[in-house]
């Protein structure tokens, strides 16, 4: 009896191999001096401050318009991603045609293109004066130093999130799947729009969840490409640098930490229908 | 409905997977494809579902010309071997969607459709389970959902690709009865694709051999196994012993004795004697017959299986004896052939 | 690809109905493919085309003048020393935390896994942010490290812990859905043969995750050379001292000075490249041996 109730809260199953402690401790050490503190340092002085210091930081108008920019502009960013995502991916996975290599590979920039040189190649590109700039600004579109060009550069970051999670999902699609919709009179259209697409939605909404986290809290790659007006095309993570650059400790610590409880709770929302998803259908992603 | 298939040619970038094939399936029949795997079974029930196209040949749906059409248009059932469910959808769903595809001109109501899909999967054993996902079924309750799926378009003919080749002994026994029991119930013109050929002989009404791309033989269970017409057929479906046998005056000669069988209207010289293991009698003495040492006895289920080794050059002979007959090893036992059949090469 | 199978055969004029059936229209597949090159070209191609062009506008020669610059000397080297600690701290790390996790199982495994995903979910501001509340002048640390002469912020130090604090998961996430798929048999089968935990893992384990540890360390010393915004919020942009590559472009940029801004520019370029091309062989070479998961 005593043995049953031991075994039933055994920390860990039973296993020959050795190194457990040695690994466990090393990866908990070093995740508490790393991520853990720091991150409960944030916590700790924003609770600090007190409710409602926290609240009128949280409520001032430019920090609200900072965070409606970031999560807006990330929404759009990732909405785009989603559908050219969904394509490059498709284009990669099924048609055949030269350079595709490259392309595939190229995909991958986002990930190591440092993003202080996406910045500021996004810019030169979409200024007025710039490559593409200059043939729209004739018809009247302004992209760079508008919210738009801060959709502009959260593409680029969040381009192979969408890629790369719906690639490998759309690579197993049974071909007998296909075939057998078409066996039971749908067309290529139907056969695409109600059978393949649903069928890769729980991928899409992972690559959308990932480029929309990317693009929240992205920086490097919009401050230059924004203009940074002030309740025009001020990014939430910009405002927490000006604010620490007047010293404005508690602002800054408020912005933080808004924005990690809307990130945290968007990736527990996403979590949990992924879970059902996976329960429900057998699958995820 | 009858499906013409008329001097079929299939090539796979140059290599040949049908060879000039031509097969006649009547109305309401039930017909299985048996062959090893590469014999061109599944490219022959692809080519008749639109989802391959010949290099040559024709494809009828009764007096239509099938070819010019596509899969989409042919009105087939295809039950794939492995299943190819719609994993998003329910049962449901997926029963209704070739009903809920159609264009508005041809699809039947939503409440007709539910009807219709409900039906289905009354026959099909699975009411109750409408509102599962495919991940929640077992095995062969998938395979169900997809005959049902298939079978809610009402086919011109039902097509299934080794239907039960995912499920384990006992699930396929059970369906192999079962789909017997729906055809019969619904008279769907039916093709099927197996290696099996226990599936193919209780199955069908008539059992098409294939090998290397060619059709071997066409016929009824019985036929098939009792009459091969070919040393392939012989060798592929059930045991079979081949003894190289001489044919001298209407008589068969093992080197240089008779065994007793005689062969009228064979003409003279070598031939490979075919025979099944037990189509032999027994026999005392010498003269006119085979005879052996027991090399190895084992008991199957109903019969006593004994291994002879007769001399010679492909020495070893398999009969089937009733399970009372004991045999010790290395006693002699002296037998005759009662049908077989001889192959020249 | 099967669905080139089908449309290669184009003698038989039946082959156009099977093609129907299972792959798209020739005009929807060239608009889908024209669709993504554009896309890919105006994302992706044409910003690093903007890079070189920009850097070379007035011509080699003041593209090299611009580069030996000491500030840009000093900016390269403070980036290879973060990238040089950060990257083995987070190697060690991760093979720590993989082995933990993929060859055990123990409760909170999951819960753990999160963890170690946090800072993929941070803004890298942010992840600058708590190490300045951390060890900032007016933080509890702050006034017992000045009193100790201890510089964290605004040095080498705290540019270190940001890129570490960011590169965090890279290592870790690609070794744990590898060795998990690789399973303990391996290991199992070493022990019983007497071999010891040590030996195991180096004569057992390495050799099975040697290219997915590799790829982890590429994409680890990608980001780690590249990171901006964690380390613009630590280091003080004190120009010949804290500056990394990615903080100098920043500089050279806002004063103007693009040739130089897009000099530096290219050499971050170039590493992307090589890390794309490495990648690349890697996946071609051993996509076996790479984790099954494509993800980041």
């Amino acid at each position: 009896m005593t043995a049953r109730t031991a075994s039933l809260w055994q920390f860990r199953q039973p296993s020959v191999i050795p190194g457990f402690g040695l690994a466990l401790g090393v990866t908990l050490s070093w995740l508490i001096l790393i991520i853990l503190i720091p991150l409960s340092g944030l916590a700790w002085r924003s609770s600090a401050l007190g409710w409602s210091t926290f609240w009128a930081l949280a409520t001032d108008q430019r920090t609200i318009n900072a965070l409606r920019i970031s999560f807006g502009t990330a929404f759009v960013a990732a909405l785009v991603n989603v559908v050219f995502g969904v394509i490059l991916a498709w284009v990669l996975v099924r048609y055949r045609f030269p350079g595709k290599r490259i392309i595939d590979a190229m995909v991958d920039l986002p990930f190591a293109l440092p993003t202080a040189v996406a910045g500021i190649a996004l810019t030169t590109l979409y200024a007025p004066n710039g490559w593409i700039g200059s043939l729209l600004s004739p018809l009247g579109i302004k992209i760079a130093f508008t919210p738009i060009g801060i959709v502009f550069a959260l593409v680029f970051v969040g381009l192979p999130f969408v890629v790369r999670t719906v690639q490998p999902i759309m690579e197993e699609i049974d071909k007998e799947v296909e075939e057998a919709a078409a066996t039971l009179g749908a067309n290529r259209f139907q056969t695409i729009s109600r059978v393949l697409l649903p069928g890769l939605a729980p991928a899409v909404l992972t690559g959308f969840a990932l480029a929309f986290a990317r693009g929240v809290g992205e920086y490097g790659s919009v401050i230059f490409i924004a203009g940074n007006l002030p309740y025009i095309s001020e990014i939430a993570p910009l405002l927490i640098v000006i604010r620490l650059e007047e010293f404005n400790y508690p602002a800054a610590t408020a912005i933080a930490a808004v924005m990690l409880i809307i990130s945290f709770a968007m990736l527990l929302i996403i979590n949990m229908i992924q879970a059902w998803s996976r329960r429900r259908y057998g699958y995820g992603a | 409905m009858e499906v013409r298939v008329q001097n079929i040619r299939k090539e796979f970038s140059r290599f040949p997977a049908l060879n000039d094939v031509s097969l006649d399936i009547r109305s309401g029949e039930l017909i299985a494809l048996l062959g090893p795997s590469g014999s061109g079974k599944t490219t022959l029930l692809r080519l008749i579902a639109g989802l391959e196209s010949p290099t040559e040949g024709t494809v009828y749906f009764g007096n239509e010309d099938a070819s010019r059409k596509t899969v989409q248009q042919r009105n087939i059932g295809f039950v794939f071997q492995h299943y190819a469910l719609f994993r998003h959808m329910t049962v449901l769903d997926n029963v209704s969607f070739g009903l809920t595809i159609r264009p508005s001109g041809r699809r039947p109501a939503k409440a007709e459709i539910r009807k219709r899909a409900l039906e289905l999967l009354d026959l099909v054993q699975l009411s109750g389970l409408e509102k599962r996902y495919p991940a929640q079924l077992s095995g062969g309750q998938r395979q169900r959902v997809a005959l049902a799926r298939a079978m809610a378009v009402e086919p011109n003919v039902l097509l299934l690709d080794e239907p039960f080749g995912a499920l384990d002994a006992q699930v396929r026994k059970e369906l192999r009865r079962w789909l017997r029991e729906i055809h019969d119930r619904t008279g769907h013109t039916t093709v099927f694709v197996t290696h099996d050929q226990d599936e193919a002989l209780e199955l069908a009404d008539r059992v098409v051999v294939m090998s290397k791309g060619k059709i071997e033989q066409i016929g009824t269970p019985d036929e098939i196994y009792d009459t091969p017409n070919s040393p392939f057929v012989f060798g592929f479906i059930g045991q079979s012993n081949i003894l190289p046998v001489r044919v001298e005056n209407g008589q068969l000669w093992i080197k240089d004795h008779s065994i007793g069988v005689s062969a009228q209207g064979e003409a003279d010289g070598p031939a490979q004697l075919y025979f099944r293991p037990h189509d032999i009698e027994l026999l005392e003495g010498n003269g006119g017959c085979i005879a052996g040492v027991v090399t190895v006895t084992r008991r199957v289920a109903g019969t006593r299986h004994v291994e002879l080794d007769i001399g010679g050059a492909n020495s070893r002979v398999e009969i089937e004896l009733p399970p009372e007959k004991v045999t010790s090893d290395h006693s002699r036992v002296a037998f005759r052939p009662t049908r077989w059949k001889l192959f020249r090469d | 690809m099967a669905h080139d199978a089908t449309t290669s055969q184009t003698s038989s004029g039946n082959t156009e109905l099977v093609r129907v059936a299972t792959s798209e229209h020739r005009l929807a597949r060239y608009t889908l493919i024209g669709l993504a090159l554009c896309f890919v070209a105006l994302f992706l191609v044409l910003p690093l085309a903007a890079v070189f062009r920009e850097a070379l506008r007035n011509g080699p020669g003041e593209f090299l003048t611009v580069l030996s610059d000491p500030e840009t000397f000093a900016a390269i080297e403070l980036t290879l020393l973060v990238a040089v600690i950060a990257v083995p701290l987070n190697l060690v790390f991760g093979i720590a935390a993989a082995w933990a996790i993929a060859k055990f199982e123990f409760k909170g495994k999951a819960f753990l896994t999160t963890l170690i995903d946090l800072p993929f979910s941070v803004s890298p501001v942010i992840s600058g942010l708590v190490f300045v509340l951390l060890f900032g002048s007016h933080s509890l640390l702050g006034p017992w490290l000045q009193s100790h002469g201890i510089q964290i912020l605004f040095a080498v130090p705290g540019i270190v812990l940001a890129t570490v604090f960011v590169t965090f998961p890279f290592v870790a996430r690609e070794l744990i859905p590898l060795m998990q798929e690789q399973g303990t048999s391996d290991e199992e089968a070493a022990l019983s043969l007497g071999a010891s935990g040590w030996q195991t893992f180096w004569y057992v384990t390495l050799p099975n995750i040697k290219w997915g540890l590799l790829y982890g360390v590429l994409l680890c010393n990608a980001r780690a050379m590249g990171e901006f915004g964690a380390v613009s919020v630590v280091s003080g942009h004190i120009r010949g001292l804290t500056n990394t590559m990615p903080l100098q472009v920043e500089i050279l940029y806002n004063e103007y000075n693009f040739v130089a801004a897009f000099a530096v520019a290219t050499l971050l370029a170039l590493l992307a490249l090589v890390t794309l091309v490495l990648k690349s062989l890697l996946e071609m070479k051993y996509s076996a041996q790479i984790a099954a998961s494509r993800r980041h």
